[in-house]
């Protein structure tokens, strides 16, 4: 097939309609958004049109740079644990039968289909004293008592490994199944164990893929709201979770747009900066 | 030529008159004079199911009003959905149950239309505190319900029920309290105040604040989990996962009428009250409607059925109730109650906020 630039007006038609969605759905919200995280709170009320930077300077202090850190830190670390359990994992199901794949896929596919807050009761009830996973420890005689799990980091962190875990296989699935299996064949002619060629093979092979849906991820779980604030301590919350008591709770509009913004602005930052590290390194 | 001709302008006339139909459907003044209708807000899920079931149908049969209900959600989440929809003339619900910090917040950017008491003769069968009313005098809700958070623990863990907000503070409590996640919903300031600090005067000072924040501050360590989500706690109350926590006088009560191990004691300092009003959102077009049901719902005897069947206290004068002193000291107590601050939480609250959020997260 050949690609040219499109040459008439006309050419550029296709593209309206996913053009026009973008806009109404996410131009004008988030210039909204924009324009009320400078608009002036009024603590007795709701807020005035205005163009002050009252919001930014209350979000910029230590207490506020703690939370923005820890749900970095929180996404990064959720990222990291999906692409160590799903490249492995991928790989090996892109090299099992037809009908394994499809039961897997199907499997993957459902654990879609719940809901955020259920993963979080579901995982909350696992994780309990009463009825969780510690009293089955106790019943083979493992643990003398059961413990609850939560609330905690370790907590958190699974459950929203879980709840990622199905987009990041998805994601990876493609690539995978369309390398071609002569490249390791290769390496095994030449000696190599299948862990050696997995390792100096497939993971290089599928470098960007796998940065990708890195990012894909990250970003996917800087979102998350519902998780941290169901099965984590307060000092687990994220930024996410403060913007929501925010605007929800204290109908402090403006502060709550200024936070978002700030998230975006960083999540952008940090995603080019990825991309840029990557295209340098593609260089070198 | 002509047959042609007068074909057409039937045809043309035919969809005129269709048109014209259409239009006149959609003209929702009409439709109302055909049929009274009511949007009314409260809380969802167990409170909105017991009005769908004991008040509504008999509303609309003694009144011919139909009623529709919305599941509105607690805090101040409905209070900025009323607000927006009001800026654009709309009005999710015409009359909402809203708590005390709504109304205020509701006030300052006249959010609620004035009610007319002329037209609400059994308002004068309130308690005055129950009757909202903006700087200026006019009625801006009045009291629909009245509700007490109280001490709550599961009964299989704690033999004894406490008898002191204190107990909060007990080191031997550490990881079983379930608390509000915030401070304009917890009341755990006044609370405080109250038990340690010989009122909610001494919340009157800035200064007074940050010592009450500071003593607050010990009871870090004693709590599994701040909730925002009431089925959140009351799940983990019910199992004794969480044993011991702040939680609603009302529910509660009806949990262990359905057999569940927790019970409810309004300690020594008192329980925290806390109350909802009827309020009119000024987008609403159905005034008549709203007034007919305001004044309905504050009858004596309509106050004794919520009484009975949501366990709310009743926001009508203690005389005017059938309600005998068993059924009255289950919804209620003589035990003078701790009435939030609901004053600082619109002169100070995003300072308040801003405080409290750093001591629980920090």
């Amino acid at each position: 097939m050949r690609r040219e630039a499109p040459q008439k007006l006309s050419d550029y038609g296709p593209l309206l309609f996913p053009a026009g969605m973008l806009i109404v759905f996410f131009v004008i919200p988030f210039a909204t958004m924009i324009a009320v995280s400078f608009f002036k709170r009024d603590p007795a009320g709701f807020y005035s049109t205005a163009f002050v930077f009252d919001n930014y300077a209350r979000f910029l202090s230590l207490f506020f740079g703690k939370v923005l850190g820890f749900s970095l830190f929180l996404a990064i670390a959720v990222a990291i644990c999906c692409v160590l359990l799903a490249v492995p994992f991928t790989y090996l199901l892109s090299r099992s039968s037809r009908r394994t794949q499809v039961v897997w896929l199907v499997g993957l596919l459902s654990v879609l289909s719940l809901s955020e807050v259920i993963i979080g009761f579901a995982w909350s009830t696992l994780f309990s004293r009463t009825a969780g996973i510690t009293n089955l420890l106790v019943a083979i005689g493992l643990m003398s008592q059961p413990v609850a799990l939560n609330p905690s980091f370790g907590a958190v962190l699974t459950a929203m490994v879980y709840q990622a875990l199905p987009y990041t296989v998805l994601v990876l699935y493609p690539a995978l199944v369309r390398l071609d299996p002569t490249l390791t064949e290769a390496a095994r002619t030449l000696g190599a164990s299948p862990i050696t060629s997995f390792f100096t093979v497939v993971v290089p092979a599928l470098r960007n893929t796998i940065m990708a849906t890195l990012i894909m991820v990250f970003i996917f779980a800087l979102g998350s709201y519902l998780l941290p604030q169901i099965l984590g301590r307060p000092q687990h919350w994220t930024l996410s979770v403060l913007i929501t008591d925010q605007a929800i709770y204290q109908s402090n509009m403006p502060f709550a747009a200024a936070m978002a913004v700030f998230l975006v602005l960083v999540t952008l930052g940090l995603v080019g900066l990825t991309l840029l590290a990557g295209r340098k390194g593609e260089a070198a | 030529m002509r047959d042609i001709l007068n074909a057409k302008m039937s045809r043309r006339g035919v969809l005129g008159a269709g048109a014209a139909g259409v239009s006149l459907l959609a003209m929702p003044s009409i439709l109302r004079a055909q049929e009274k209708s009511l949007k009314i807000g409260v809380y969802g899920g167990y409170f909105k199911d017991s009005f769908d079931k004991n008040i509504f149908p008999e509303f609309t049969k003694a009144t011919g009003i139909a009623v529709e209900s919305v599941a509105e959600p607690t805090g101040e989440a409905w209070l900025v959905q009323l607000e927006q929809a009001a800026r654009a003339g709309q009005a999710p619900a015409d009359v909402s149950m809203m708590s005390q910090v709504a109304m205020l917040k509701g006030q300052a950017t006249e959010l609620w239309a004035p009610l007319d008491t002329g037209k609400i003769k059994n308002a004068a069968n309130l308690l005055d505190r129950f009757v909202n009313k903006y700087p200026d005098g006019r009625v801006a809700g009045i009291g629909a319900v009245a509700w007490y958070i109280t001490l709550v623990t599961n009964t299989d863990v704690y033999k004894e029920a406490p008898d002191s907000w204190a107990a909060f503070w007990d080191p031997a409590n550490a990881d079983k309290l379930g608390l509000l996640a915030l401070v304009s919903n917890s009341f755990l300031l006044e609370v405080t105040a109250k038990t340690f600090m010989g009122g909610t005067n001494a919340l009157d000072t800035e200064e007074g604040i940050l010592k009450a924040f500071e003593k607050l501050a010990e009871v870090k360590p004693n709590v599994a989990l701040w909730y925002r989500d009431e089925a959140q706690f009351e799940q983990a109350l019910k199992s004794g996962e969480i044993p011991m926590g702040q939680y609603y006088h009302d529910v509660t009560g009806l949990a262990a009428a359905d057999g569940h191990p927790v019970r409810s004691t309004f300690p020594k300092e008192g329980g925290i009250q806390d109350s909802g009003c009827w309020a009119l959102s000024r987008a609403s077009k159905k005034a008549e409607e709203a007034h007919v049901f305001i004044d309905y719902m504050s009858q004596p005897s309509i106050q004794a059925i919520l009484s009975r069947k949501v366990g709310t206290a009743p926001t009508v004068k203690r005389e005017l109730l059938d309600l005998t002193d068993a059924e009255f000291a289950a919804v209620s107590s003589d035990i003078e109650p701790i009435v939030p601050r609901y004053d600082l939480y619109q002169t100070k609250s995003d300072w308040l906020n801003q405080k409290w959020t750093e001591l629980i997260v920090g």
